[in-house]
C-alpha cells in the first residue's frame, strides 16, 4: 500500500515493461553527489508538491521523516516504522536542511547505492500527524502521503477503500479508477474462488494449482519476471561439500529447471545466474548455468566423489512462506536431479519464521546444526540487497546476513568498486564484474526467478506488470 | 443457587490464570516473537536492537508479570503487527463470531433435533439409517474442505451466493437484511454441519433411551397419542442436549479458525489465525485468553440453564 498514498524522494520507474525499473526522479526533482566528499549527497525538492491533507512536502517534511526512522528522541520516532525500513539504508548517517528545497544527506562511508536505499522512505505528512494527536497508529488510520491515491476508509484486517488524488503532482501518475478497494485474503483458495465468482476483480498470488481453472474461465493471469531469484544459498565453513567449486558447478548443472518451471504451471522464469541474462548488472560469465549431466557428473568424478561414494548435503528448508514459491515439491524434485550426479541431499524443513532465524544466525551458529545451507528466495531490485551482503567479508553472520561466511578479497575489492563508482552507468558495470565472478565461482545453486502471476477479471484494462517488486495501478480502469 | 453461582465463577479465576501462563509459555516456546515485526531480510543485529524497544530482551517471567499487571486492568497491549490495541481489535471481531456462531448453532441445533428425534423415535428402522448416516457424515467430514466445495458449487459455479467476507463495507456496514446474510449463509451452513451431527447423536442416543423407559409405557398406556408423548420425552431429553448444544457453540466460538479462514469472515477465528502466522504475542494471548474465558462462561450458563429446566437438579 505504500507506493498508492505515498511517494519516495526517488521512484522506481513503473512503465517500462522490458527492462529493470530503474530509478526516477519523484519528490526529489534531481539530486546529485559531492565530488570532494562523496559521502554527502545534495537532493533539490520539488516544488508545488501538496499532501493529501493540503500541507506542502518541503526540507522540514523530509528531515521530519528521517527523524521518524533514525532520531529515537525525537517525538515522531517509530519503532514500527524503523523494523521495516532501517535494514534498507545501511548506509545512511544524517539529513540537513540546505533551504526549504534543498536537503543534504550524509552517509557513513561513500556508498554509491545510497539511492538505491533512499528510495524505501515514503513522506508522510508531519501536519496531519499533529493533526490525528502525535500519534502513528492513529495516523495509520488517517493517512496523508503525496501518492497518487488517499484513504477513505480503512477497517484494520477487513478493507482498505482508496480514492484517487486528483491534484498528483505528476499528471501521468493520476488514476483512472474512481475507487480502489482492497481485502487482505491471506488463503489462497479463499482469494481464487472470490475472483472466480466475481466478487473482486484482481487477486494477487492465485494458488498455483488454481490457473488453468482461472484461464479456462475466461480470467486472465498476467506476469512478468521480476527481480527474485529462488536459489539455494551455500554454507561455506570447513566441512560443508559446497566449499569445492566443482561440486557447486556440478549442482548447477545437474538441476532441469525446464521440469522446474514446469512444475509452477509455466509460471518462472529459468535462472541463469542471481540475475537473469538482460540485466545490466549481468555481465559476461564464462561459466554457463544449463542442464549437463554429463559435464556434472565428470566434475565431481574428479572431486572424488562417485554413485558409491556421493557427497552428502544437509539443507535448510521451509514448507511454505513469502517468494518460496513451492518449496517442498520443488526441493525434492533438485533432490532427485542431484541424486543422479552422485549428491545425496539431506532436507531439514523448518518453519519459515525459523527459517529466517536461522539463516540470520548464520551457517558458524550451532543452531543450524551444520547445514550446509539454506532455501530463502531473494529480491534482487537493489546492489546491495542483491548481492553485496551475502559477499562482503565483513558482513558475516550475525552481523549482516553472509549466512555462508563467504569471504574473498577479490570478491571484496569489486564489491568496494561498485560502491565507489558514483556514474550509474560505471556503478552498474563494476555490479557486472560482481556477479561475473558470482556465477563463474557458482557461489549459489541458482533455480528460478518467480514472475508474480496475479490473476484479473476480464474488464480489468490497462495493467502493465512491470519487472518490480511494486507496480502502478495509475493506468488501471474498468470495464462496465 | 446464588452461592452456587457465585462459587462457580470463583472457580474462573484459577482457570484464567491457567489459560495465561500457558498460553505465555506456549508461544515463547515455539519461536521469536520479533519475527511479527522485523522484515524478512533484517539482520541480526538489527533485530537485537528492536528487541531492546519491545520489551522482548527481559526474561520470560518478569515479561509475563507485566503483561498479567496490565491485562488485570483491562489493557492488553497492543498488536506488534499494526500497533492497535488487542482489546479494540477483540472487540470488533467478537460480535462477528458470536453471530456466526450463534446462527450455526441454531441450524445445527434445529436439524439435529428434527433428524435426532426421527432417528430415535424409529429406531434400526430406514429413517434411523438415513438420519444417522448425516450425523456421521456431519461428524466425519472435515469443514473447511466442505466449505470449499460449497464455495466452488453455489458461489463459483451457480453464482448464487457470494464467496468470502461480509460484504461492502465490511462488518461496520452489516444488517440484517437479504444483502448481508447472504454472506453468512455459506460459512454458517458449513459451521453448523459438526454440531448437527453431534446433536443428532445426542438427540438420537437420548430418546430411545427415554422411549424405553416404564413412564413412556405407562404414558401410553393411558392413552396418550405419539405427539403426547414426545413431548414428555422432549423435556426429559432436554437437559442433556442442551448441555451438548452449550458447549458445540463453546467449540464453534473458538473453533471457527478454519471456517472464518475460508470465508474470510473477520472474527476472532480469523484473527487467531492471522495472529499465528505473524507470531503477534499480544494478540494472540488476548485472544485465547478471551476464547477460555468464552467457554467457561458458556458451561456457566448452560450449568444455570439446565437446572432450570431440570427440576431433579434443582432439588439437589
Amino acid at each position: 500500500m505504500g507506493l498508492l498514498l505515498y511517494d519516495s524522494l526517488l521512484n522506481f520507474d513503473l512503465t517500462k515493461p522490458n527492462d529493470p525499473s530503474g530509478l526516477i526522479p519523484a519528490l526529489a526533482e534531481s539530486y546529485e553527489v559531492n565530488k570532494a566528499d562523496p559521502t554527502k549527497w545534495t537532493f533539490k525538492l520539488r516544488k508545488g508538491v501538496k499532501f493529501h491533507d493540503g500541507s506542502e512536502f518541503n526540507a522540514d517534511a523530509v528531515v521530519f521523516n528521517m527523524d521518524r526512522l533514525f532520531d529515537e528522541k525525537s517525538p515522531q520516532y517509530s519503532a514500527r516504522m524503523v523494523s521495516l525500513t532501517n535494514f534498507r539504508l545501511p548506509a545512511y548517517k544524517a539529513v540537513k536542511k540546505i533551504d526549504d528545497y534543498t536537503v543534504e544527506f550524509e552517509t557513513k562511508e561513500p556508498d554509491s547505492f545510497f539511492p538505491f536505499q533512499i528510495c524505501y522512505v515514503m513522506f508522510a505528512s508531519p501536519k496531519q500527524w499533529e493533526a490525528t494527536g502525535k500519534d502513528w497508529t492513529k495516523f495509520a488510520a488517517n493517512p496523508s502521503g503525496t501518492g497518487p491515491w488517499k484513504l477513505t476508509t480503512l477497517k484494520s484486517r477487513e478493507l482498505a477503500e482508496l480514492a484517487p488524488n486528483k491534484e498528483h503532482w505528476d499528471k501521468t501518475r493520476v488514476p483512472k479508477l474512481d475507487k480502489l478497494t482492497l481485502v487482505p485474503m491471506p488463503d489462497p483458495s479463499a482469494r481464487t474462488a472470490a475472483l472466480l465468482a466475481g466478487q473482486v476483480d484482481w487477486i494477487e498470488a492465485p494458488s498455483p494449482d488454481a490457473m488453468k481453472r482461472i484461464t479456462s474461465s475466461g480470467f486472465k493471469i498476467v506476469s512478468n519476471i521480476y527481480p527474485h531469484i529462488w536459489s539455494w544459498h551455500l554454507n561455506f565453513v570447513e566441512g560443508s561439500p559446497w566449499t569445492d567449486i566443482r561440486v557447486r558447478k556440478a549442482a548447477n548443472l545437474a538441476i532441469d529447471r525446464k521440469g522446474i518451471v514446469e512444475l509452477l504451471g509455466g509460471y518462472g522464469v529459468e535462472a541463469s545466474g542471481h540475475v537473469p541474462k538482460g540485466d545490466p548488472w549481468y555481465g559476461t560469465p564464462s561459466f554457463e548455468i544449463k542442464t549437463d549431466i554429463a559435464a556434472a557428473k565428470k566434475l565431481m568424478t574428479e572431486a572424488g566423489f562417485s554413485a558409491a561414494k556421493p557427497a552428502k548435503v544437509k539443507m535448510l528448508i521451509s514448507a511454505s512462506g513469502s517468494g518460496q514459491m513451492l518449496p517442498l515439491q520443488m526441493n525434492e524434485y533438485i533432490q532427485q536431479n542431484l541424486k543422479d550426479v552422485f549428491i545425496d541431499v539431506e532436507f531439514e524443513v523448518v518453519e519459515w519464521q525459523a527459517l529466517l532465524d536461522l539463516w540470520r544466525a548464520g551457517g558458524k551458529s550451532p543452531q543450524v546444526k551444520g547445514a550446509h545451507g539454506v532455501n530463502i528466495s531473494y529480491t534482487t531490485q537493489d546492489p546491495f540487497n542483491a548481492m553485496t551482503r551475502f559477499l562482503r567479508s565483513d558482513l558475516h553472520a550475525p552481523k549482516g546476513v553472509n549466512f555462508g561466511f563467504y569471504s574473498d578479497p577479490a570478491m571484496d575489492k569489486l564489491l568496494a568498486a561498485a560502491q565507489a563508482a558514483f556514474d550509474p552507468k560505471e556503478r552498474d558495470a563494476a555490479l557486472a564484474k560482481v556477479h561475473t565472478k558470482m556465477v563463474d565461482d557458482a557461489l549459489f545453486v541458482w533455480v528460478v526467478h518467480d514472475v508474480a502471476p496475479r490473476a484479473m477479471s476480464p474488464k480489468v484494462k490497462g495493467f502493465v506488470q512491470v519487472r518490480n517488486w511494486f507496480q502502478s495501478l495509475s493506468p488501471v480502469s474498468i470495464d462496465k | 443457587m446464588l452461592v452456587y453461582i457465585l462459587l462457580r465463577l470463583l472457580y474462573t479465576i484459577p482457570i484464567a490464570l491457567g489459560v495465561t501462563v500457558f498460553v505465555f509459555a506456549l508461544i515463547h516456546l515455539s519461536g521469536d516473537p520479533m519475527s511479527a515485526i522485523v522484515a524478512p531480510d533484517a539482520t541480526a543485529e538489527m533485530v537485537e536492537q528492536l528487541k531492546k524497544s519491545y520489551g522482548f530482551d527481559q526474561p520470560l517471567p518478569i515479561q509475563y508479570l507485566l503483561w498479567l499487571t496490565k491485562a488485570l486492568q483491562g489493557d492488553f497491549g497492543n498488536s506488534i503487527v499494526n500497533s492497535r490495541p488487542v482489546l479494540d481489535t477483540l472487540l470488533a471481531a467478537v460480535p462477528n463470531t458470536l453471530m456466526l456462531a450463534g446462527v450455526a448453532t441454531l441450524i445445527g441445533f434445529a436439524f439435529g433435533c428434527i433428524l435426532g428425534g426421527l432417528a430415535g423415535y424409529y429406531q434400526g428402522g430406514i429413517v434411523d439409517k438415513i438420519a444417522t448416516g448425516f450425523g456421521i457424515a456431519g461428524v466425519s467430514i472435515p469443514h473447511y474442505w466442505l466449505g470449499m466445495v460449497l464455495v466452488i458449487i453455489f458461489a463459483v459455479e451457480l453464482r448464487w451466493l457470494p464467496a468470502t467476507g461480509m460484504g461492502a463495507g465490511g462488518s461496520d456496514a452489516w444488517q440484517w437484511d437479504w444483502e448481508h446474510i447472504r454472506f453468512l449463509i455459506l460459512p454458517a451452513v458449513t459451521l453448523s454441519v459438526i454440531p448437527c451431527g453431534i446433536i443428532t447423536r445426542t438427540v438420537r442416543s437420548t430418546v430411545a433411551e427415554i422411549l424405553n423407559q416404564e413412564f413412556v409405557q405407562a404414558l401410553r398406556a393411558k392413552g396418550l397419542w405419539h405427539g403426547q408423548v414426545m413431548r414428555h420425552v422432549a423435556r426429559n431429553a432436554a437437559p442433556t442436549v442442551l448441555a451438548v448444544m452449550g458447549l458445540q457453540l463453546g467449540y464453534l466460538l473458538g473453533g471457527s479458525i478454519l471456517v472464518e479462514t475460508v470465508f474470510n469472515w473477520p472474527g476472532t477465528g480469523y484473527l487467531l489465525n492471522d495472529a499465528i502466522f505473524r507470531r503477534d504475542v499480544p494478540m494472540l494471548q488476548g485472544t485465547i485468553l478471551l476464547l477460555a474465558m468464552f467457554f467457561v462462561a458458556l458451561n456457566l450458563i448452560v450449568d444455570i440453564v439446565q437446572t432450570w429446566v431440570d427440576p431433579r437438579m434443582r432439588r439437589s
